[in-house]
């Protein structure tokens, strides 16, 4: 049912783990929906100098988590901001239709990650684009 | 495939037909191929097959072999009971009650069946698993028709009262059906002692072939058909008979009824072995379903922090077959109806783990799962948040 990619990812995660005195995390996800994920961002000059994360969730939310972290490790704050779910699932190999919201998740981990940061530097958050991935969500749980 | 190692401890998924049960199923494919229906020689060596095959069922339940109506397996029969009863007796009532923890052929054949116009109350059940006895007898009324209590929880692996409900139905006028599916084999079934009226099984749960089993109907009790068509299983199932499946199931469930007590005593000790191990080694454990009133062979067990789906995939990679009640694996994404029948939290209930022994499990088996299973959970929980907070709201204390 899985991609050989997202089994390697789940097998042999990256950036798993917690960063102690973070910059910004972000928690997203819900117990009830069998999935939660934590991003903890260490950040230097704008860049994601370390990701690392911790999830609770099944092999695609893993995966997600882990691939989703490699993605913007180094990039700027916008180019890791604009890192979709969709772009996620792709390097995944693709996700089961059933499993999507979980690339979701990670995206919306990240976002929430980088606005933690962006309001304990006194910044303005930035605002999700109209119509991104939250149509995907709906396909989440409902809570 | 290498020399890995297979531990296959998902049997109440399904079963392997055991050898013996494909070799006298093998001849109905070829020179015996005949149509049961037709009256020449070969055909009526199908129709002594099927008789013989009928009387074994039969025998097995203690039943009569004309009570034995041949299916398509446990879906088929759990259908052709509930919505047979309930168009046959429409005009008589239209309440129906089942419980909370069915298998989803009962529960989603009920809510069809609302939605044609019947009432249906799910009974809840306790922590455990069990329907509570008065909680029955007080949801009949007169309009009740059917009552239908499954003999065997195939996720908890808890055993129904089901003689009990039976007395309750038969002095409240109401039918009884129960789903046996998980029960033939592992625990005894009578439909004389139990006296229920009706009773779905599955041979493939029981060391035969898949896409056969069979509907007990009591003497006298009248449904409605649900396949039209010819005359087979005198008039009320039509279709050209499974014939080498038939033979099959007959063979399995003479083998697996005649070996029950011994099987039942095998698996009980593994299934010990098992839970006491597992609570050993492992932090953070919850037994689900009921501590001796369960399926010989059945072991559910959540572990807090982690999800089921990841406990499944690394321990395929360990070369075990197991199961969850997470959603990940169901195709929706809400957790077991069984799990949360029985109380169980969101996210506990998605990090359950369902063993399920069977013939082929030793206990160098048990001992493998045991050795494989700890590092897994621990590497799952080292992954987890909610684990992470736990440990943080630990050193806090």
């Amino acid at each position: 049912m899985y991609s050989e990619k997202v089994m390697e990812h789940f097998m042999n995660p990256r950036n798993q783990g917690e960063i102690e005195n973070p910059d910004g995390v972000g928690e997203v996800g819900n117990p009830k929906c069998g999935d939660i994920m934590k991003i903890f961002l260490k950040v230097k000059d704008d860049r994601i100098e370390d990701v690392q994360f911790q999830t609770f969730g099944c092999g695609a939310a893993v995966a997600s988590s882990s691939m989703a972290t490699e993605l913007i490790k180094g990039k700027t704050l916008e180019e890791a901001w604009d890192l979709s779910n969709k772009a996620v699932a792709e390097a995944l190999g693709g996700l089961p239709p059933v499993k999507m919201h979980c690339s979701v998740l990670a995206e919306e981990g990240i976002h929430k990650a980088i606005n933690d940061y962006r309001v304990k530097q006194g910044l303005e958050l930035w605002k999700e684009k109209p119509g991104a991935s939250h149509a995907h969500a709906d396909d989440a749980c409902e809570i | 495939m290498t020399g890995r190692r297979l531990v296959y401890m998902d049997h109440a998924a399904t079963t392997p037909a055991a050898p013996e049960i494909v070799e006298a199923m093998l001849p109905y494919f070829t020179e015996r191929f005949g149509n049961p229906s037709s009256i020449y020689g070969i055909a009526r060596e199908s129709k002594a097959a099927i008789d013989t095959a009928r009387e074994q069922v039969a025998h097995a339940i203690n039943a009569s072999p004309e009570e034995i109506y041949i299916t398509s397996g446990g879906t088929e029969s759990d259908n052709w009971a509930i919505k047979g009863v309930a168009y046959a007796h429409r005009k008589r009532g239209k309440r129906i009650i089942t419980s909370a923890i069915e298998h989803h052929a009962v529960l989603h054949t009920c809510q069809y069946l609302e939605r044609q116009g019947f009432e249906v109350t799910y009974l809840p059940v306790d922590e455990f698993g069990r329907v509570s006895l008065s909680a029955l007898a007080d949801a009949i009324t007169d309009e009740t028709i059917l009552v239908s209590i499954m003999a065997a929880n195939n996720e908890i692996g808890t055993l129904e009262p089901i003689a009990d409900c039976a007395r309750i139905c038969r002095e409240r006028g109401v039918y009884f059906h129960t789903d046996a599916v998980q029960a033939i084999g592992s625990v005894p079934v009578d439909v004389r002692a139990q006296d229920v009226d009706l009773l779905s099984l599955s041979a493939h749960k029981f060391y035969g072939p898949k896409g056969i089993g069979a509907l007990y109907i009591r003497k006298g009790v009248r449904l409605d058909n649900l396949l039209h068509g010819g005359s087979q299983e005198q008039r009320h199932r039509a279709g050209t008979e499974n014939l080498a499946g038939i033979v099959g199931m007959g063979a399995a469930i003479e083998r697996a009824v005649g070996r029950q007590e011994e099987y039942a005593r095998r698996l009980t000790s593994l299934r010990k072995r098992l839970l006491s191990g597992i609570m050993e080694r492992i932090e953070h454990v919850r037994l689900n379903g009921h501590p001796t009133e369960r399926l010989p062979g059945n072991l559910n067990c959540s572990f807090e922090f982690i999800e089921g789906e990841g406990m499944l995939l690394l321990l395929d990679h360990a070369g075990v077959a197991a199961s969850t009640g997470s959603a990940c694996t169901s195709g929706s994404l809400e957790p077991s109806h069984v799990l949360l029948a029985i109380g169980l939290e969101h996210a506990t209930a998605h990090g359950s783990l369902r063993l399920t022994l069977g013939e082929s499990n030793t206990e160098a088996d048990v001992d493998y799962v045991l050795e494989a299973l700890p590092p897994i959970v621990e590497r799952l929980r080292t992954m987890s948040p909610l684990y992470a907070d736990y440990r943080r709201s630990c050193n806090v204390q």
